[in-house]
């Protein structure tokens, strides 16, 4: 298909069809004030060549050369060739939201596919056909706790990435819902369960904590279930590192789970696209968003896919649909799943152990460097705090000489915890580049500042 | 085809009084017009309701539409048995597939539904108006 824009000839056609004398004639019923009088200020056409030497040096703009030990929410694992091959075919690249959804069979297999990768991931036992993102699932899942439980109330825990925290506060701001954040717990970096005990009570619809969580610490999912329980509340576990499934326990005892699939085969690009999961029980269905395919058999008794669940959907259910969500991101979905099926279960549990000795292989490195220590004791997956006699920033200046891109500094989300940064290393991060971050730390230590 | 003692509303749900209960149902040309029903969302016994008033959904393979109750009342029983066999509703929506039984607040409010000769002449009359 080709997208070029309309010619002059075809302009005047069309006004002449409507009989409107000019483009200014059609939009006449706009107030002169706001309508723009001249032309967008916009570079003029391209010719083909002129456009690839465009992007060329735009991408030459690109750094090289760098050894990045971010994570927090996005992180670098390998991807095969095999994804982008397979989801370029036009038949998935090119298919808009399966509105008519029977006609696209091979579109309908692809979402059951990737629910059921879901529920197996997540021990759950459904898994809609994937949301936005994993900072969408959050306040999707909290609205989704509200309308099960007739409760409005929402206990966040404060290690639950903050800029999925933002998200939710934007959606209780304008919505029915209220939201209140709960302290980690200084030794463990795990969410402080006193504090939990008390918050949770009868009005609260959640508690929703994340494991791992964003200083790296894996969560104790079956007693925060325990507390939310007992009030009467649903426990929703986020999950913004799907990786650590490969090797963690699934949250199973969580009643809602809101993930980003970022990790399953999906580049960290400019952070997006991604896809966002809501996996949750059975009993739950009817108030999850989005929608379900379902396997069945046509008249022939043939195996056959279809949408279910749609009807609850904004298209249909306008202003009582259960979300504002109207299509999903299939393609970023089926990129999950390709990547998954080529892994297998094998493959992902062994990539995700690469992942935790990757990890434990970089504490120990780091820790040995004067000044530097783990800032909390909770087990970790592929991501941990440490603490730094100094400003995390400054150090960063110094590694970026290197070639290093450090630490995340937590300071920006956590005012208290400004010499406390954030290392992430996967099964990408060569072991020579996690010795060089350690000497390079040293010596920029040493020095005074 | 429509019992003679059941009042009915615009909106195609029934209501069959017997001193000051209520019972409430969809017609059997809701349950038509809907297609196979797969389930049903009902009220808390205790619910207050005005007429008119939405107080659950019923949901179709096709779609999912509200039920709004026939005259203002308090919910005092619902049909539990149609959490596991929704399909009743298909098969016998005047009888055993009731949805919800109330205390009547404003019976006075059952003079403006209409009796089964009405309702049979405004149901033919909005499939002509669907067939023109």
């Amino acid at each position: 298909m080709r997208y070029l824009p309309k010619s002059d000839s075809e302009r005047r056609e069309m006004l002449e069809a409507i009989g409107a004398r000019s483009l200014e004639d059609l939009f006449e019923c706009i107030p002169a004030t706001h309508r723009l009088r001249e032309p967008l200020r916009l570079p003029g056409p391209l010719s083909e060549t002129g456009i690839i030497e465009y992007f060329r040096n735009r991408a030459a703009e690109n750094s090289v050369g760098y050894t990045s030990f971010l994570g927090a929410g996005i992180y670098d694992h390998l991807r095969s060739v095999v994804t982008d091959a397979l989801i370029q075919r036009g038949e998935f690249l090119t298919s808009y939201t399966p509105y008519q959804a029977e006609i696209s069979q091979g579109t309908l297999q692809a979402i059951f596919e990737f629910q059921t990768l879901m529920c197996q991931l997540t021990g759950q036992e459904v898994a809609n056909a994937s949301m936005y993102d994993g900072s969408t699932a959050l306040p999707e899942a909290a609205l989704m706790a509200a309308r099960v439980t007739g409760r409005d109330r929402v206990v966040v825990a404060r290690s639950v990435h903050p800029e999925y925290r933002q998200v939710l506060g934007t959606y209780a701001r304008n919505g029915a819902l209220r939201v209140e954040e709960i302290p980690f717990a200084n030794e463990s970096g795990q969410i402080d369960l006193d504090a939990a005990r008390l918050a949770v009570d009868g009005q609260t619809a959640a508690l929703a904590i994340q494991s791992p969580n964003f200083l790296g610490v894996l969560e104790q999912v079956p007693v925060a279930a325990e507390i939310a329980h007992k009030q009467g509340a649903l426990l929703v576990v986020v999950i913004a590192e799907a990786m650590s499934l490969g090797i963690a326990r699934p949250p199973a005892e969580a009643d809602i789970v809101a993930m980003e699939g970022q990790s399953l085969g999906l580049a960290p690009s400019f952070g997006g696209p991604f896809a966002g999961v809501i996996a949750t029980r059975e009993k739950f269905v009817r108030q999850m968003p989005g929608r379900l395919a379902g396997q069945t058999v046509d008249s022939a008794g043939r195996r056959g896919f279809v949408l279910t669940l749609a009807t609850r959907e904004q298209h249909i259910r306008r202003e009582k649909a259960t979300s504002n969500i109207c299509t999903n991101q299939a393609l970023c979905a089926l990129a999950a799943t390709i990547h998954l099926c080529l892994l297998g279960k094998e493959g992902i549990r062994e990539l995700a152990l690469q992942n935790v000795a990757k990890a434990r292989f970089a504490l120990a490195e780091l820790e040995k460097v004067p000044g530097v220590r783990r800032a909390f004791a909770g087990p970790v997956f592929n991501e941990f705090t440490l603490e730094f006699p100094r400003s995390v920033k400054l150090i960063n200046r110094e590694l970026l000489k290197e070639k290093i891109i450090g630490p995340l500094p937590l300071g920006g989300f956590y005012p208290d915890q400004t010499k406390r940064g954030l290392v992430c290393v996967t099964e990408t991060t060569p072991g020579a580049e996690i010795e060089r971050l350690a000497k390079v730390l040293r010596g920029i230590l040493e020095k005074p500042v | 085809m429509y019992p003679s003692d059941y009042r009915y509303t615009k909106e195609h749900e029934w209501i069959k009084v017997e001193g000051a209960t209520g019972t409430v149902g969809i017609t059997d040309y809701a349950q038509h017009a809907l297609g196979d029903i797969v389930y049903v969302e009902l009220p808390k016994p205790g619910a207050k309701l005005e007429m008119n008033q939405s107080f659950g959904t019923v949901e179709s393979v096709k779609a999912v539409s509200e039920i709004y109750s026939p005259v203002s009342g308090e919910v005092t029983e619902v049909n539990a048995a149609l959490a596991t066999t929704p399909e009743k509703v298909n098969s016998d929506p005047h009888g055993s597939a009731w949805l919800i039984k109330m205390k009547l607040s404003h019976p006075k409010e059952l003079d403006s539904l209409m009796d089964a000769a009405a309702y049979q002449a405004y149901i033919d009359e909005q499939q002509k108006e669907a067939s023109a």
